[in-house]
């Protein structure tokens, strides 16, 4: 069983806290439902400008280490972003980039690598993207057809979000039959094709990679394989949990003030206890994802031993409770919810998408299980 | 963001625990109860070692931290009530007995009270030597609260009371109960209500026991004929009833207690233990994709509670937001017992405690749990306090609130 915290500081500093702040502000004007809408409806793969805005707050760099030219913040400062980015939709290759590349550089690349990248990366100036998905099942170590032999890897990635506008990708492929590792691979470099993909949500990117004989560097050391996938999934879980925390909020929010307002039947259909339990129970999902999120923040930001525990937990957590904020949200605003003029369809898109992009929750809850398992053994 | 104790809160922890290990009586196992230890005589027993323990703890200045040091408390902040509640969890608490009286009736008491009253009620309550109850709900008045209509007629310096009283925790032990009751029927049903506090041993009270579905019975039925209050026992003033037992009812959610029955750690336990047709059941797929949703509301309520704390140990009052524990426990104890006894397949129907693992505690569980949804709040009840306090949702029309109370529709009677 879990660790038993005792008392009682279980939530952001004043400091996180205005952090928050400024960013709910920030994005309010820059990551706007207008600004969101251009990606949504435009050829434009991300908002460059808002991009080159978050880079100038600093927010980039705000967990790599100082030495790499990124803030020196800790991984609390990113969670507090996360769920701001979360709750505005902001379309940028943020999470590609942090969460999983410059979190696998840190994780295991070497200086050289590090050094090459991560500086680039808190500029703003380099965007990454994890390649690990081949198509539509489910990815496991033995089931990968993504070879890397010699130093290069051969192979096809789909779908990789931000694939396409990406500098580097971070790919998972098999080395020998059925023992996988992760590979640095330049995208600018030779033997490599990118094609965009169409998926439900087009705020965020997608591409297919082809690699035919790429020029590739193992990251890690040799034999680290699928455990390093593991924990980089795990510690982009704990990221991803409050970006979906963030938009279950806000899809919380927007059918709380649509139900306010809305009249039917002579009076607010937020009278009815029909909507009003539908939105308690939607509150009450949201409160425990978000007690979930912030104990895996704790473990991430600790590098506890409770992590790959918190995060499955906390990933189940937001993924269960942005979906059905996202899909409640459509229902409590009837017709109009299913307009593209409104902007439920935005959650409804984007819960899906971070629900999927790290594995489905159906796959977290036997992992979560295992862990459990391996704990109480 | 850490959980740790602020140096006086760690000494606080440290004196709570030399005490209850010099003093508190030790669980043999994780399911033992007070009542369990103490079964006998319709838990008289348990109730005359309890006053013994309260008494001790009272005299250790830890049975009312937050109240007034005047009254017998600490006045220290609710986190430390917390810690103590911690601490004690590890051993055999008795329950049921006090917390009524310490946690709404005194409370109801010190706001609406005179100094005389306090004075003689407190220190005894505190003690465990006067054990109260509380007269609210009724047949016809349970979730609508403010429905009652058990009479309450001036008669000179004295009320009459005339009416009944139902799911009255501990009335058969009490020595004095609060009471809200009918006192202007012509008035609107929210303002013709009065409150007043009464010794249980008034004439004309008769007091019966309500067995639940579990075959325990921890409710009562209380009836009243004639029985005379003086009015110098009124709480607020007269016709303002219904604001006194807000007031004791805000200080029931800071009382209501947790899951006590088993939960995630023994479902696991068992899924664990039991083999289906293909195996382990915990090997199995639909099996694994329930204990995981267990495990994330299970986490998801205790860390909610950290965050709780986390705002008491800062000087906030918990607000609504307390509701989502008891909405999230109380259905998922009851889906805990019913999993568990699926997995045992046909054996799950067997409730003596030599045969059925961890002595029937889940069959057990499964009587019990109903009970949980509806105490203290139902489902329902919960959802609607969530949506209007702290989601800010507007009330539901309310046909009641402005006609005499008469001349309101009831049920077949």
């Amino acid at each position: 069983m879990p660790y038993d915290p005792r008392a009682v500081n279980f939530d952001f500093s004043p400091d996180q806290r205005s952090l928050r702040d400024q960013a709910r502000k920030f994005l309010a004007e820059q990551a706007s439902s207008a600004r969101v809408r251009r990606i949504l409806e435009g050829a434009a793969p991300y908002d460059a400008e808002l991009w080159r805005g978050m880079g100038e707050m600093g927010w980039i760099g705000t967990a790599i280490p100082e030495a790499h030219g990124g803030a020196g913040f800790g991984y609390l400062e990113l969670c507090v972003i996360a769920e701001e980015l979360g709750r505005s939709l902001a379309p940028t290759p943020f999470s590609s980039t942090i969460y999983l590349a410059a979190e696998a550089l840190l994780l295991a690349g070497s200086e050289a690598q590090k050094k090459r990248w991560l500086p680039r990366i808190a500029q703003g100036n380099a965007i990454g993207c994890f390649a690990l998905a081949e198509g539509a099942h489910v990815a496991t170590p033995g089931n990968l057809t993504t070879r890397a032999v010699g130093g290069r890897v051969t192979g096809t990635k789909l779908p990789v979000m931000d694939g396409d506008v990406a500098d580097f990708a971070v790919v998972a492929a098999s080395e020998t039959a059925g023992r996988a590792g992760l590979f640095l691979v330049d995208l600018e470099g030779a033997h490599v094709t990118r094609t965009s993909l169409t998926t439900v949500d087009p705020t965020r990117s997608h591409a297919r990679l082809a690699f035919e004989a790429a020029a590739a560097e193992p990251l890690g050391a040799p034999g680290e394989g699928w455990p390093l996938v593991e924990r980089l999934l795990d510690r982009a879980a704990v990221l991803v949990a409050f970006e979906q925390l963030g938009g279950a909020q806000a899809a919380l929010d927007m059918a709380r003030e649509y139900a306010i307002g809305r009249f039917a039947f002579g009076r607010q259909i937020a009278s009815f206890q029909a909507i009003k339990h539908k939105l308690a129970d939607m509150y009450v999902g949201v409160e425990l994802a978000r007690s979930n999120a912030y104990y895996g923040a704790w473990a991430l930001s600790k590098d506890a031993p409770e992590l790959p525990v918190a995060a499955a937990t906390a990933r189940v957590a937001a993924t269960e409770a942005y979906y059905q904020a996202a899909k409640e949200n459509i229902q409590v605003h009837g017709g109009m919810g299913f307009t593209w003029e409104f902007d439920c369809h935005l959650h409804y898109r984007r819960a899906k998408l971070t629900g999927l992009m790290l594995g489905s929750a159906r796959r977290w809850k036997d992992l979560l299980v295992a862990r459990l398992e391996a704990g109480a053994a | 963001m850490d959980f740790d104790d602020t140096r006086e809160e760690a000494e606080f922890r440290t004196e709570v625990r030399q005490w209850l290990a010099a003093n508190a009586e030790s669980k043999s196992g994780a399911f033992e109860t007070w009542q369990s230890r103490y079964p006998g005589r319709d838990g008289y027993e348990g109730l005359e070692r309890a006053k013994e323990f309260q008494a001790k703890k009272a005299d250790a200045g830890f049975a009312a931290l937050h109240w007034p040091v005047e009254w017998g408390g600490r006045a220290l902040p609710p986190i430390y009530q917390v810690i103590y509640s911690q601490e004690e969890t590890r051993y055999l608490v008795a329950r049921g007995y006090f917390e009524i009286g310490l946690g709404m009736c005194m409370p109801t008491l010190f706001a609406f009270g005179t100094e005389a009253q306090k004075r003689r009620h407190a220190p005894l309550a505190l003690r465990g030597q006067e054990v109260w109850c509380q007269l609210f709900s009724e047949p016809g008045a349970g979730s609508d609260l403010a429905g009652l209509r058990t009479r309450a007629q001036r008669d000179g310096d004295e009320w009459v009371i005339n009416g009944q009283k139902i799911w009255t925790s501990g009335a058969h032990w009490a020595d004095w109960a609060i009471l809200v009751a009918r006192s202007d029927p012509k008035a609107a049903k929210h303002k013709g209500l009065t409150f007043f506090f009464l010794s249980m041993r008034s004439p004309g009270i008769e007091t019966r026991r309500i067995k639940q579905i579990s075959g325990a019975s921890h409710f009562n039925e209380v009836y009243f004929t004639d029985v005379r209050i003086p009015d110098s026992q009124r709480l607020g003033a007269v016709g303002a009833g219904w604001g006194v037992a807000i007031t004791t009812l805000m200080n029931e959610r800071l009382t209501s207690g947790d899951l006590r029955g088993p939960d995630f750690e023994e479902i696991f336990g068992l899924a664990r233990s039991v083999s289906l047709e293909d195996g382990p059941a915990i090997k199995n797929a639909a099996v694994r994709e329930r204990l995981a949703d267990l495990y994330v509301k299970t986490q998801g309520v205790r860390l909610t509670r950290f965050r709780t704390m986390t705002a008491l140990s800062r000087g906030e009052t918990p607000g609504p937001e307390n509701s989502i524990g008891k909405l999230v426990n109380a259905p998922k104890a009851q889906d805990i017992a019913s999993f568990a006894m699926d997995l045992l397949d046909m054996g799950g129907v067997v409730m003596d405690k030599d045969t059925a693992p961890l002595r029937a505690a889940f069959q057990e569980s499964l009587l019990s749990s109903p009970g949980g949804r509806i105490a203290a709040g139902t489902d329902e009840i919960l959802r609607n306090i969530i949506a209007e306090r702290v989601l800010g949702l507007p009330q539901d029309v309310r046909v009641d609130r402005d006609l005499p109370f008469d001349q309101l529709p009831t049920s077949a009677r």
